[in-house]
C-alpha cells in the first residue's frame, strides 16, 4: 500500500499556492417514489424490498420521469439563483457495475435542467462569500454493494458481494460549483460553509433529508493548487467519502497540504479519485484506473425532452419558502440581535432550533440562551451537532414555561433538561419521575428558616436591626438545607418577614 | 377462402381472423375449437417450419375457454375475442418464457406482461405461443436465432425474412391467423413481404414498447401481422393507444384503421395521391420484384389514385445511418445482460471475479451478429468518434425525416417495393452481413422518421414464384391511410387473380 504522504505546513502552502476548489454535491430527493418508477423512496427498508422491473433493469422495462422530482430540481435551481432550461434531455452514462441494474445510469449530460447560479455563504466571522453554481442536474442513484470477507467492506479481498437495489433509481440532484477561487487560507472553511449553507437551504425547502450520515447528501471535493499569481489551474484530485461537514473542511485542507508537498518536491499530481479516512483525517488513492473512463454518453431514447413552461417555473418560484439567509435577516430584526449575536447563533447551528423554540412559545432571549449556552455545551461534550441532541425545541420551550410559572428554578431546569437528554421522557415526565419541584410549601420553608436564624443569631440580629443585605447568608443556608429545591426569591421574603422587615 | 391448410381442422385454420371472430361470435364454432385446430396444425407442421420457440397449449385452451364463457355470458371482450395469435418472443409474458431468440435468456420468464400482451388478453385474444426471431431482433432472416432457423412455407429451403420470421411463417403456414411482430428496421414488413402476408409498422409511439425487450429504443415498434389487411387493422386497434408506462407513447386517439380498411375494400381511391419513391428501384432490385411493383402501381392507378414520382434524396444514406444509430442504442440496451440478476450465468465457480463472470457470460450468451452490433455501437459512441458517427447519423435521420415531410406535402402516401428481392436461401447471406443488411434498404427510412408503414402482398415474382411485397408509407399518426389503400389494393389484386396469394402456398408435409 501507499506510504504516508508528505504534507506541507499549511501557512507555507498559502505562501506558495492559491487553492482552487470544485464541489460536487449529490442530494437524494425525498420524493414519495423513485425517479423513473413507482417504487417507494424510503430509507432503511429490508434489502431488495423496494424494487420493480424498471429499477431492476428487467428486459423490456421503461423509465417514466417522476414529475415531483423535476419540480424539486427546478425549485432547487431557483433557490440557487439558476436559470431553468427551456428544454433539456436525459442521457445515458454507460459503464458496467453490478449495483447499476441497466449498466448505464440515466443522468443528464450536456443539457442540465438548471445552470448558472450562485449561493452566498456566510463564513464564521460573518463575512459573505459567493460560490458560483455551474449547474444542477437530475439523475438516478445506484444500488448498494456490500462486499463480504474483505477489509472495511471494500471490494479488495472480498469473498463475495451482496447487492441491495432499494436505492437504485432514487432521484438525485447533482449540484456542481464553478471553480472556487480567491478563498485563500479560508478555502477549507468556504468548502464547509458552502455545504452547510446548501444543506440548510435544502432542508428549509423540504426537498431532501440532507443527512450526510445516511448518504442523502454526499459531497465530492475537487482540489487543485495554482502557483501563486500564475492564474493557471493545477491538476485536480477528487476526494470522495466525505461524510460530515467537518470532514469537508478537513479533506480540503489535507489535499491542499498534500498537493503542495508533491508539487514543491518537483512531483506531479495524479488526476485521480481519493478516499477520505475520517479516523486519520487523510486521503488515500482510489484504485488507479488503467484507462480513462469513456462513458459513451448519448441522449436517452426512452425519455422525451423535458420542457418546463415559463408559467410553471414562475408558479414554482412562488412556492419557495423563506430562504435561510432571508430568514437570518428577519430574525436579526425581530429578535434585535447584534451582528455578533446572530453570527454566534448561526455558527452554533442554533438558528433554526431557536426559531422553532420561539415558535413553540418561548421568548427569543430564553430560547437563545438555552441553545447557545447549556445545550451547545452538552453537544460539544457528546461530540454531536446541536441538532442531533435528543431534545426538541418543543421540549425546551416547555422547560422555559415551567421556569416562568415558578415550578422550576434555573438550576432545576437544567436537571430536567439532563433528564430529557438522558431519554427519560418529556420535561413533565422527568419532573414527575424525579420528584424535581420547587419547595413552595411555606411551612416547610419556615422551619428551615427558623433553624437557620437560630444557628446564626448574630446575622438574625443584623437583619432585625434593618441590615436587609445580611439576609443573603440566611437564604443561602436555607437553599443549602433544601438542596436547591426552594425558590430563593420566596425564601428571602420569608426571612425578611421573620425578622420583621416587610 | 379455399384452404391449403391441413393437419388441424382445415376448415378453421384456413379462415381469416375476422371470419373466425364472426363464426365464434355467431356460435357456429367456439374459441376452444378454433384454438385446438391451430394447436393441431402447429403440432403437424411446426417440426418442419419451426415458427414457434414455445407453444403454450394448456394456457391457450384455458384462455379460449375463458373467451367462450365470456361470450356465452354476453360479453365478448372485443371484435377479436377468442381468436388465436402467435406472439414474437421479444414481448414479455408472465406465463411463458421470453428468450428473444438468445441463449442469454434461455428459460427466462418475465415477472410481468408487456402492455401489448395485457391488451391482447383483455381483448380475449388467445396467445398460442412465442415465435422464433433473429437474436434480440437483429437480422433479416431469422437465421440469427440461437434456437435454429425458421423455414419459409413457400419454400422450406428459404428464409421467412427477419427478424420476425417466426411470426410471418406462422401466418403463411396457417399455424395462426394473427401474429405480433416488432419492427426496428423492417422486421415486420420484410418478413411479411417474403411470406405473402400483411405486416404493419405503426407510427412510432402508436403501440406501447413497455415489455418489448429493446434492441434500438428510438426505432423499435410493435405492430400487427395477419393474412389480410382487415385482420391487421382489427389487431392494430387492440394493441394501439397511449400507455403511461412508455414515455414515448403518443397520447392521442388511435387512427381509425378498421374503418379505413373497410372503406378501402370498396375499391375507390379517387382523390388519393400516391408517390412512387424514385430512389427505390433499379440496380440491386430483382426483376420480378420490380415487375410486381409496377403492376401494383398500375392497379392503384386503375382504382382511381393519382400516381406521381417523388424524390427522397437522403433515403440512400438511411441504411448507413441506421447501422450506426441502431447498434449504438443496442450496445447500451444489451448492457444489462450481465449475469448478475437474471438470465444466463457462466463461469461462476467461486474463483472468478464479477468482471470475469460478466465477460464469460456475454461471450457465451450472445451470438455473432449481436456481438458485431454491440462492438459497432460501442465504437460509434466512443469519445472522439461520437460526432463523426452517431452525431452524423442523427443528422441524416433529420434529413430523411425532412424528405418524408416534403414528400407528404405532395402526396398522401409513398409506395415502394418492401424489399429488393424475394426470400433468399437459408445460409446464402450468412457470411455476408452487408448483403443481409440490404434486405432492409426500403423499410429503414420509415423507422428513422417514425412514420407508419405497411407491407401488403403484390403477387409472385415471375422468375422464382415467390411472394413480393408492396410497401405503403404514411405520415406519423396517419396509419389509417395505409389500411385504406392497402385494403383497396388487396381487394383488387384478389379479384384479378381469383383468390388470395396464400391460396397458392405449397402444401406442407404434415407430420403424422
Ligand atoms: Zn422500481
Amino acid at each position: 500500500m501507499t506510504a504516508v504522504a508528505e504534507i506541507m505546513d499549511y501557512d507555507e502552502v498559502l505562501e506558495r499556492f492559491d487553492p482552487v476548489l470544485g464541489l460536487e454535491v449529490h442530494v437524494e430527493l425525498s420524493t414519495d417514489t423513485k425517479m423513473f418508477c413507482g417504487c417507494p423512496n424510503f430509507f432503511g427498508s429490508d434489502p431488495n424490498t423496494q424494487v420493480c422491473p424498471v429499477c431492476l433493469g428487467m428486459p423490456g422495462a421503461l423509465p417514466v420521469v417522476n414529475g415531483k422530482a423535476v419540480e424539486s430540481a427546478i425549485r432547487i435551481g431557483l433557490a440557487l439563483n439558476c436559470e431553468v432550461a427551456e428544454q433539456c434531455r436525459f442521457a445515458r452514462k454507460n459503464y458496467f457495475y453490478p449495483d447499476m441494474p441497466k449498466n448505464f445510469q440515466t443522468s443528464q449530460y450536456d443539457e442540465p435542467i438548471v445552470f448558472e447560479g450562485h449561493l452566498d455563504v456566510v463564513l464564521d466571522d460573518g463575512e459573505t462569500f459567493r460560490v458560483g453554481i455551474e449547474r444542477a442536474h437530475m439523475e438516478e442513484d445506484t444500488g448498494k454493494s456490500l462486499h463480504v470477507g474483505g477489509a472495511d467492506g471494500r471490494i479488495h479481498g472480498a469473498e463475495h458481494s451482496l447487492l441491495d437495489y432499494n436505492r437504485a433509481g432514487v432521484p438525485l440532484i447533482e449540484i456542481v460549483t464553478k471553480p472556487i477561487t480567491g478563498a485563500g487560507h479560508r478555502a477549507p472553511e468556504v468548502a464547509r460553509a458552502y455545504v452547510t449553507a446548501l444543506r440548510d437551504l435544502l432542508r428549509s425547502m423540504h426537498v431532501s433529508d440532507v443527512r450526510m450520515d445516511q448518504g442523502s447528501l454526499r459531497c465530492d471535493a475537487n482540489v487543485s493548487l495554482s502557483p501563486k499569481g500564475s492564474g493557471e489551474f493545477g491538476t485536480r484530485t477528487e476526494t470522495k467519502n466525505v461524510n460530515s461537514l467537518r470532514s469537508v473542511e478537513r479533506a480540503v485542507r489535507y489535499e491542499m497540504r498534500r498537493h503542495a508537498a508533491v508539487l514543491a518536491s518537483g512531483g506531479e499530481i495524479v488526476q485521480e479519485t481519493r478516499h477520505f479516512d475520517e479516523s486519520t483525517a487523510s486521503t488515500s488513492s482510489g484504485r488507479p484506473k488503467e484507462t480513462a473512463e469513456d462513458y459513451r454518453y448519448f441522449p436517452e431514447p426512452d425519455l422525451v425532452p423535458i420542457a418546463p413552461s415559463q408559467e410553471w417555473v414562475e408558479q414554482l418560484r412562488t412556492t419557495l419558502p423563506e430562504l435561510p439567509w432571508q430568514r437570518r435577516r428577519r430574525v436579526q430584526q425581530d429578535w434585535q440581535l447584534s451582528d455578533e449575536e446572530l453570527r454566534d447563533l448561526v455558527n452554533a447551528g442554533a438558528l433554526d432550533l431557536v426559531a422553532a423554540t420561539v415558535d413553540a412559545g418561548a421568548s427569543p432571549a430564553e430560547a437563545r440562551s438555552w441553545w447557545v449556552a447549556y445545550l451547545s455545551q452538552q453537544a460539544n461534550e457528546r461530540g454531536v451537532d446541536l441538532a442531533s441532541l435528543p431534545i426538541t425545541p418543543e421540549q425546551v420551550a416547555r422547560v422555559v414555561e415551567l421556569v416562568g410559572e415558578g415550578t422550576l428554578t434555573h438550576k432545576l431546569a437544567r436537571q430536567v433538561v439532563d433528564g430529557v437528554l438522558a431519554g427519560k421522557g418529556d420535561p413533565d415526565e422527568v419532573v414527575a419521575a424525579e420528584g424535581i419541584e420547587v419547595v413552595s410549601d411555606d411551612s416547610a420553608l419556615q422551619s428551615a428558616i427558623d433553624e437557620a436564624l437560630a444557628a446564626q443569631p448574630d446575622v438574625a440580629d443584623k437583619i432585625r436591626g434593618g441590615k436587609v443585605q445580611a439576609a443573603g447568608a440566611i437564604v443561602g443556608a436555607v437553599m443549602k438545607a433544601t438542596q436547591g429545591q426552594a425558590d430563593a426569591k420566596r425564601v428571602r421574603e420569608l426571612v425578611l418577614a421573620s425578622c420583621g422587615q416587610e | 377462402m379455399t384452404s391449403t391448410a391441413s393437419g388441424g381442422d382445415a376448415e378453421l385454420t384456413g379462415l381469416s381472423a375476422s371470419e373466425l371472430a364472426a363464426k365464434i361470435s355467431a356460435g357456429e364454432t367456439s374459441s376452444e375449437e378454433v384454438t385446438r385446430a391451430h394447436l393441431d396444425r402447429i403440432a403437424a407442421v411446426d417440426p418442419e417450419v419451426h415458427a414457434f420457440l414455445h407453444v403454450d397449449a394448456d394456457g391457450a385452451v384455458e384462455a379460449a375457454r375463458g373467451a367462450d364463457e365470456a361470450r356465452s355470458a354476453g360479453g365478448a371482450a372485443s371484435p377479436l375475442a377468442g381468436v388465436p395469435l402467435a406472439l414474437k418472443d421479444v414481448l414479455t409474458t408472465s406465463d411463458m418464457p421470453t428468450t428473444c431468440g438468445s441463449k442469454m435468456l434461455e428459460d427466462w420468464t418475465s415477472p410481468y406482461d408487456s402492455t401489448v400482451v395485457q391488451r391482447l388478453r383483455a381483448a380475449g385474444v388467445v396467445v398460442l405461443g412465442k415465435t422464433n426471431m433473429d437474436e434480440f431482433a437483429m437480422g433479416s432472416s431469422t437465421e440469427n436465432s440461437a434456437y435454429g432457423p425458421t423455414r419459409n412455407p413457400w419454400d422450406t429451403d428459404r428464409v421467412p425474412g427477419g427478424s420476425g420470421g417466426g411470426s410471418s411463417a406462422a401466418l403463411a403456414a396457417f399455424e395462426a391467423p394473427l401474429a405480433i411482430g416488432t419492427d426496428t428496421g423492417g422486421s415486420i414488413r420484410q418478413p411479411a413481404a417474403v411470406t405473402g402476408t400483411v405486416g404493419v409498422k405503426p407510427t412510432y409511439g402508436g403501440v406501447s414498447r413497455h415489455g418489448l425487450v429493446a434492441f434500438s429504443s428510438s426505432l423499435d415498434q410493435a405492430g400487427p401481422c395477419g393474412r389480410t389487411v382487415l385482420d391487421a387493422a382489427l389487431l392494430h386497434e387492440v394493441i394501439a393507444g397511449h400507455d403511461p408506462m412508455d414515455a414515448t407513447s403518443i397520447d392521442a386517439p388511435v387512427p381509425r384503421v378498421t374503418a379505413a380498411a373497410r372503406e378501402g375494400a370498396a375499391g375507390d381511391l379517387r382523390g388519393v395521391r400516391v408517390g412512387v419513391v424514385r430512389e427505390f428501384g433499379g440496380q440491386g432490385y430483382q426483376e420480378g420484384v420490380q415487375q410486381s411493383f409496377r403492376a401494383a402501381v398500375d392497379q392503384l392507378t386503375e382504382l382511381g389514385a393519382e400516381v406521381v414520382e417523388v424524390s427522397c434524396p437522403h433515403f440512400e444514406h438511411a441504411l448507413s445511418a441506421y447501422y450506426l444509430i441502431a447498434p449504438s442504442e443496442c450496445s447500451s440496451n444489451l448492457a444489462r445482460f450481465d449475469a448478475m440478476r437474471y438470465g444466463l450465468r457462466v463461469g461462476d465457480d467461486g474463483s472468478r471475479s464479477t468482471e470475469e463472470v460478466m465477460s464469460l457470460t456475454r461471450e457465451a450468451g450472445f451470438g455473432p451478429e449481436v456481438k458485431r452490433r454491440i462492438m459497432l455501437g460501442t465504437y460509434a459512441l466512443s469519445a472522439g468518434y461520437y460526432e463523426a458517427y452517431y452525431g452524423q447519423a442523427q443528422k441524416v435521420r433529420t434529413l430523411v425525416t425532412r424528405d418524408f415531410a416534403a414528400a407528404f406535402e405532395q402526396v398522401d402516401v409513398l409506395v415502394s417495393p418492401t424489399t429488393p428481392t424475394t426470400a433468399f436461401r437459408i445460409g446464402e447471406r450468412v457470411e455476408d452481413p452487408m448483403a443481409m443488411y440490404l434486405a432492409d434498404l426500403c423499410t429503414i427510412p420509415s423507422n428513422l422518421a417514425g412514420n407508419a408503414s405497411m407491407s401488403v402482398p403484390s403477387g409472385l415474382s415471375a422468375e422464382d414464384g415467390l411472394p413480393v411485397g408492396l410497401q405503403i408509407m404514411a405520415p406519423p399518426m396517419a396509419d389509417d391511410r395505409l389500411y385504406r389503400i392497402g385494403a383497396a389494393y388487396e381487394t383488387a389484386r384478389d379479384a384479378a387473380t381469383g383468390g388470395t396469394l396464400l391460396d397458392r402456398v405449397p402444401r406442407l408435409e404434415v407430420a403424422s
